[in-house]
């Protein structure tokens, strides 16, 4: 097997990255909990969630699973099409504010 | 059986900047990966196609929540917990959320001690972080038990939209036999690294080839996916 040399310059980084990083996503969760903890409400609770979710998610994807190391050929391959859900997220949107106004119009008021 | 080298050909393969070289790397003949190893990338394809799940999932609740006429139950109340007196919000899912994190930062370090050849701190850090993601399923078996006590079912509960019940325990469930999935796996691969299979070269029971030390960094790709999507449940199921 030729391989031993061929991976070791792969995925080397200092431990002190991964504590660091560690350290953010407690920092991001306790934040996420104070959120609710809070009672913070409307918009600025929604938005915070949000900020909070894709910061956490970004960290773990790009540190810990080392996405922001491999070549770009792979990281669009699998980033870009996940993306795609979002317009998934837009049509059911669409779809349940609908289910909503004829739940509304025809069976709540009748019944 | 032939060993197809199943690493990088030339991990230093000239890589053109941006756009130009992922035009560059799938026009190419063969492999559009160029330095990652099949069982990388196929890993990454698989999460792929999980993250579809998750996400038709995350929708499916989306739109049962977004649709229905009957207040949604407020998960702060119905996962706040009494702690020595204290009422306190949402405490069981906070301290799961940690003791994912936490999993995950200790097999980001045993990927790492793996590639430098530690096969004592390599095992014992996905060991701890089989024991953590064992936790993580024996506190989500407590909220399960906890909450078909006070009544909650996939068709009703005792506080608002009955719908409540069932996307709960669809995506709950389906992260947990992934987290239960996973601990197995840490299993198996750590007692591979402890037992040097890596090192000796000794041939799988399955697959009758050599492994790598490869196998932890891909384990941790899975891993590391299940606290990503813990992540989204959290924030979309939990807090929102």
């Amino acid at each position: 097997m030729a391989q031993p040399t061929a991976h070791t310059d792969a995925q080397q980084h200092p431990i002190r990255l991964y504590l660091v990083v560690w350290c953010w996503l407690f920092v991001l969760s306790l934040c996420s909990y104070l959120v609710d903890f809070f009672h913070v409400a409307g918009y600025l609770r929604w938005s915070l969630i949000l900020i909070f979710m894709a910061l956490k998610a970004g960290l773990i994807v790009a540190v810990f699973m080392h996405m922001a190391w491999e070549r770009l050929a792979l990281s669009y391959a699998i980033l870009v099409p996940p993306l795609v859900l979002l317009v998934f997220v837009g049509i059911m949107v669409f779809e349940s504010e609908y289910t909503l106004f004829t739940r509304v119009a025809y069976f709540v008021a009748g019944s | 059986m032939n060993e197809v080298a199943p690493h990088t050909l030339n991990p230093k393969i000239g890589r053109a900047p941006g756009w130009q070289g992922i035009v560059a790397d799938w026009s190419s003949d063969q492999r559009a990966f160029k330095n990652v190893s099949w069982g990388k990338a196929m890993m990454w394809i698989f999460l792929l196609s999980d993250t579809f799940i998750f996400g038709t999932f995350l929708i499916s609740y989306m739109t049962v929540r977004m649709s229905t006429t009957v207040p949604w139950p407020n998960p702060s109340e119905v996962f706040a917990l009494e702690i020595a007196g204290h009422h306190l919000p949402l405490i069981l899912i906070a301290i799961m959320t940690f003791v994912l994190i936490s999993s995950s930062g200790t097999m980001a370090m045993a990927v790492n001690f793996g590639y430098r050849r530690d096969r004592r701190k390599t095992a014992i850090l996905m060991l701890l972080t089989a024991v953590l993601g064992a936790t993580f399923v024996g506190m989500q078996a407590f909220e399960w038990t906890k909450l078909i006590s006070e009544g909650v079912r996939p068709w009703g509960n005792p506080w608002g939209a009955e719908q409540f019940g069932s996307s709960f325990f669809m995506i709950t469930g389906f992260h947990g036999t992934h987290v239960t999935i996973g601990v197995i796996f840490l299993i198996i691969v750590a007692r591979k690294v402890w037992r040097g299979d890596f090192d000796d070269g000794r041939r799988g029971f399955f697959t009758s080839r050599k492994g790598h030390y490869e196998i932890v960094e891909i384990t941790g790709l899975y891993w590391h996916f299940v606290d990503l999507v813990w992540v989204f449940i959290f924030a979309l199921f939990y807090l929102w």
